[in-house]
């Protein structure tokens, strides 16, 4: 057996130096390619976790919704080819490609599209995006090739829920195996998995759209930010995606064997604050807090310089974005003022809780220093992400907070007053329940703005900066995504230049 | 003989009982709901409990304890909350790369401590022994991940020799895994070999001054005869303690040299599953490891009574 086994590794090299040899001959065009990230993905079903890793690795890649992201996060056509919608903004009538197969062969129809969104919104499901899905009233299949979505409410967001990778599509015959053999319709099929080191993917031959151009992809898992740079250095991958060590780019940027990519991305980053525990129950403290804060210095301390300082909670690179910084622009004598006026001319005492990303390990040290200068003391804790769910963002046990909101358009969570800053005031419920019913484009982007201005005006939290995403990436790969409208690692345009 | 046995498998039991208990105890206080982490922010109130129901987490603390321990009697060890495979599966894994690493460091060390030790102690006081003193004492002092990173910079990203990190598999062949290890397993071994050194160099040098070496003298032995002959294997049971206690350390321990490496060892593992609350993963790892130190400790006793026939009636 041992020695079989042996024969057969060196009948495999030596015709893999047989192929080796007839390549050069030809134009050398690669087509493997070796992605690092640094979190690994717990399992493998996109639609039962929150844990972003899973969809870096198989967003768009193995897995498909009816709509998809774009690299400039606008929403496409996905496995839907097209839609209607109805007049009163509830009926969306989902026209499918034909001929899409999964990944075991069998084809993918309407039936395999009721079966996804009826799993991600039944009562046992384990869904982290749930809510997405709550307002659909009835899936109905149509024909093979047509399935019509009734919703409760005309929902402007629903086209947009739909591209994300909590909603992507799956089959009834698979599911059960999918945490650790997920079956989808995308380009590229999974291959295999070493827990705790890598992931295969290998192209699809019969994928139904524009095939990909690599033939096999390995996603590495490096944690450590040291590794990471040691690991890119010396070429042992590709390309590392979410580079954990801003500090390391410039030397990455000033080396021809690389490129830089730096991107936007959805985590707009806020050192929030705990709307009901007092003294930051009053927007006098609230709007001290975001005076004293020097938003620069944090970018620049904290992220190498690596940031777009944000003034409310929108994501700059949005259309609709408004720039709100300057109405809590940088002015500590302000803070002082607006402390006194609050009944605090000493200033006070709070908490500064902060989860593990360097972010807010870094970030926290400087605006504990910051609030120093006006006079509030923090005393800071550093928790586990585990403890931070549990202490900050379930018990709201805390005064104030760091951490980047990284799902995409996600100002809704200021309606929500059990959320954990625990705003939700009725009239920004009134507003956002508005945006959700309004189709019209211009007017929904009218009222989006109305609704950053309101938080913004409110103090809710200090809006601190919107995460960069580093790319560092062999110079001669194209077609990799910059931004991060959603969490992905879209392959399927990549390929090595020639 | 047979009531000794049979006493100390008794023992052996009881500490295996009292060990699962304080296990679990230990990881129910630890704050954090696994399933809110698996679910993050947005999970609502009704999928957190499908999902604890899922994991069965919403059972009495004696219920979880009761499945947990009576799946490990026979030698089931769960299916982990995050991976959703059977931990042993998981831990099988892990320990193909740990238990090669653990026997590569010690190996390693071993072979750089036996020599340098006698060299020192058989030139005690020269310029050798200091020297040999010096270098050790440095690398005691020297972090392991510190060292790690340097070979890292040096081999991988100047030289290129090694890769900077990653483990291809024992698939690749036995070649490819190892040269993967070799640099985790340097800096794994520098410092136990400088502590095993200096253990050796001083346990010869007890041993030297014995008076049955003074007697090997007298009849006319040479030092190095001496040594060689009647001091070595007597110098050498602190070593083979010292040694026993590293390699435990070097299966469990290695987590930080793991993480420099990327290394899918054991020790990333129980980090891993910490950090993301998947306890039972946790649980059966440390679970594990106890059992290997109380079967190592039961099979020393067992020595000890082969060895020492006094010991057989007591206790």
């Amino acid at each position: 057996m041992g020695r079989a086994m042996r024969l057969n590794k060196f009948g495999s090299g030596l015709i893999s130096v047989l192929a080796l040899a007839a390549s050069i001959g030809m134009a050398e065009a690669k087509s493997d390619i070796i992605v690092a990230m640094q979190l690994e993905p717990p399992h493998l079903d996109p639609t039962g976790a929150a844990a972003g890793a899973i969809d870096s690795v198989l967003y768009s890649n193995v897995f498909e919704g009816l709509t998809r992201f774009g690299p400039d996060g606008s929403v496409n056509p996905g496995l839907a080819e097209s839609w209607t919608i109805s007049d009163d903004g509830k009926t969306y009538t989902f026209k499918l490609h034909e001929g899409v197969t999964f990944h075991d062969g069998s084809d993918m129809t309407a039936e395999d599209v009721k079966f996804s969104l009826d799993r991600a919104r039944a009562d046992d499901s384990a869904n982290a995006q749930k809510a997405l899905f709550a307002g659909i009233e009835n899936v109905e299949v149509v024909d093979p090739q047509t399935v019509a979505v009734t919703l409760k409410e005309a929902n402007s967001s629903f086209l947009f829920n739909l591209a994300w990778g909590d909603a992507v599509i799956v089959a009834p015959e698979t599911v059960a195996d999918i945490k650790t053999n997920p079956v989808g319709t995308g380009a590229f099929k999974f291959s295999d998995w070493v827990q705790g080191d890598r992931i295969d993917l290998e192209r699809n031959p019969d994928y139904w759209g524009t095939p990909a151009k690599l033939d096999n992809v390995t996603f590495k898992f490096i944690s450590d930010p040291t590794a990471a740079f040691a690991a890119v250095m010396a070429e042992d991958v590709n390309a590392f995606v979410g580079f954990p060590a801003p500090e390391n780019l410039p030397q990455f940027e000033a080396d021809p064997r690389f490129q830089v990519l730096v991107g936007s991305t959805e985590g707009e980053t806020i050192l929030a604050m705990n709307n009901k525990l007092p003294p930051l129950d009053n927007v006098k403290v609230r709007e001290a807090i975001a005076h004293a804060i020097d938003r620069q210095a944090i970018i620049d301390g904290a992220m190498f310089g690596y940031g777009t300082p944000i003034g409310t909670h929108f994501a700059p690179h949005n259309p609709d974005y408004v720039d709100l910084t300057g109405s809590s622009q940088y002015d500590p004598e302000l803070s002082k003022k607006l402390l006194a006026e609050a009944g605090f001319p000493d200033g006070f005492e709070t908490t500064l809780k902060l989860p593990p990303p360097s972010y807010a390990r870094r970030g926290g040290e400087i605006i504990a220093s910051q609030l120093r200068a006006i006079g509030i003391e923090t005393e800071i804790t550093n928790l586990e992400w585990a403890q931070w769910l549990e202490q900050v963002f379930r018990g709201k046990d805390y005064g104030l907070t760091i951490v980047s909101h990284t799902e995409p358009m996600d100002i809704g969570i200021y309606a929500r007053p059990d959320y954990y800053f625990q705003y939700g005031t009725p009239e920004f419920q009134k507003l956002f329940a508005a945006i959700t019913s309004e189709n019209d484009p211009e007017k929904r982007s009218a009222l989006l703005k109305e609704a950053q201005e309101m938080i913004a005006a409110d103090y809710v939290n200090a809006y601190l900066f919107q995460l960069a995403f580093p790319t560092v990436a062999d110079a001669r790969i194209k077609g990799l995504w910059k931004n991060q409208p959603t969490q992905a690692t879209d392959l399927t345009a990549v390929s090595w230049e020639e | 003989m047979l009531q000794y046995f049979l006493k100390r498998l008794l023992s052996l039991g009881l500490s295996l009982v009292a060990a699962s208990i304080v296990i679990f105890l230990a990881l129910e206080v630890v704050p954090g709901d696994p399933a809110a982490y698996m679910l993050g922010i947005n999970a609502q109130e009704d999928t957190l409990n499908a999902l604890r129901e899922q994991l069965g987490l919403n059972g009495t603390i004696l219920q979880r304890y009761l499945s947990w321990a009576g799946g490990l009697l026979v030698g089931d060890f769960g299916t982990s909350y995050t991976y959703r495979i059977p931990v042993a599966e998981l831990i099988g894994e892990r320990l193909w790369v740990s238990l090669p690493l653990a026997l590569y460091a010690l190996t390693l060390s071993t072979m750089i401590a036996f020599p340098a030790g006698i060299w020192a102690a058989s030139r005690r006081g020269s310029y050798v022994d200091t020297g040999v003193m010096g270098v050790t004492q440095l690398g005691v002092a020297i972090p392991n991940f510190w060292f790690a990173m340097l070979m890292v910079l040096v081999f991988a990203i100047n030289l290129r020799w090694f890769s900077a990190g990653g483990f291809p598999g024992w698939d690749e062949g036995v070649l490819a895994g190892l040269k993967a290890l070799t640099l985790p397993a340097v800096a794994l071994a520098l410092p136990q070999a400088s502590i095993l050194t200096r253990v050796m160099r001083s346990s010869l040098l007890d041993t030297l001054g014995e008076d049955f070496i003074r007697s090997a003298r007298a009849k006319g032995l040479t030092r190095g005869q001496a040594m060689w002959r009647h001091a070595l294997r007597n110098a050498l049971i602190p070593v083979l303690t010292i040694m026993g206690l590293q390699f435990s350390f070097l299966l469990a321990g290695a987590i930080i040299i793991e993480n420099v490496f990327y290394l899918p060892g054991l020790g990333r593992l129980v980090f891993q599953a910490i950090s993301s609350r998947d306890l039972i993963v946790v649980e059966s790892v440390v679970m594990l490891l106890v059992f290997a130190v109380i079967l190592v400790n039961f099979s020393v006793d067992l020595a000890y009574a082969l060895v020492d026939p006094r010991l057989r009636g007591r206790r």
